[in-house]
């Protein structure tokens, strides 16, 4: 799925990379816990997530992951923002919940990782 | 068993980094130089995923649980090895912290994403060939073997 469809049918912000909207994923993959991302997540996926620390991005540049959406309203700093634009890591933001923009996403045709 | 040891043998290259207790902010800074260091070597993507997830989750276990430590990480022409010592506290019981799901992450770990008592057991997965030693009160030891 094209991230710009993404952004639009759940209202994002972007916030970081923004050429990395004209790239597809394939599957996405919600949590707030890195070692489980880490541990499941393949190539090509988004990466949803509430937690907003360096951490993050560093777990994505880890799995050559594209793009991240922070879910309930969370902005990432400043320091994150330069590290994400370094890395080619596009960063988007929604105000929805993890569940709801789940739910959005997957009625409009996006699946799950298999585990 | 095998036993941890450092294989000297048909070293290319040699990589060494310091990590500290506690230093979040600067936590997977190491990784990502390895990740860096591996690609310019032009190392195929999905190896270097695999290394780079191993020393991801040994450089953040250095970080939450250990009193510091260091990454060695020896290229060789048909595989590379990652060598994690600390210098303590060491763990008490190996089988228990190789269990997924057991952690003993302080909330400020949590907060950072960690602590879902994955990431041995992922270092482990992502190795053709993996080591850990621990002795209580002397520090851990860790080799990963990742094969091309
Ligand atoms: N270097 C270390 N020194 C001392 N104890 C360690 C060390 N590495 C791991 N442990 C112990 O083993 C447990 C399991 O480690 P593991 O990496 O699997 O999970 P975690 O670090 O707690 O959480 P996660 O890796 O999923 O974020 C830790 O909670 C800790 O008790
Ligand atoms: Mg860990």
């Amino acid at each position: 799925m094209h991230l710009k469809y993404i952004k639009e049918i759940i209202k994002a912000d972007v916030l970081a990379y923004e050429p990395g909207l004209e790239l597809e994923i394939n599957t996405a993959f919600g949590s707030d816990l890195m070692s489980d991302v880490l541990a499941y997540v393949e190539d090509d996926t988004l990466l949803i997530t509430g937690l907003t620390n360096q951490q993050v991005i560093r777990t994505a540049e880890m799995l050559d992951l594209k793009a991240i959406l922070f879910v309930r309203g969370k902005k990432p700093c400043n320091e994150m923002i330069s590290l994400a634009e370094d890395k080619k890591i596009l960063l988007m933001s929604t105000k929805e919940s993890l569940f709801t923009v789940s739910g959005i996403l997957y009625n409009n045709g996006l699946r799950g990782i298999s585990i | 068993m095998n036993t941890y040891m450092k294989n000297e043998s048909n070293v290319a290259m040699k990589l060494h980094y310091d990590i500290s207790k506690d230093d979040f902010s600067r936590a997977g800074e190491a990784s990502s130089k390895i990740k860096n260091m591996l690609r310019q070597l032009a190392i195929e993507a999905n190896i270097l995923r695999r290394i780079a997830i191993a020393t991801y989750e040994a450089e953040i276990n250095l970080v939450i649980h250990s009193l510091g430590g260091t990454i060695d990480v020896y290229i060789k022409p048909d595989c590379i090895e990652i060598y994690v010592e600390d210098v303590g506290p060491g763990i008490e019981n190996i089988e228990l912290a190789m269990t997924k799901g057991f952690s003993t992450a302080t909330a400020v770990a949590r907060e950072m994403g960690f602590g879902a008592g994955m990431g041995l057991p992922n270092m482990e997965k992502v190795s053709d060939e993996f080591i850990i030693e621990s002795t209580i009160g002397v520090g851990t030891q860790i080799k990963m073997v990742v094969t091309y």
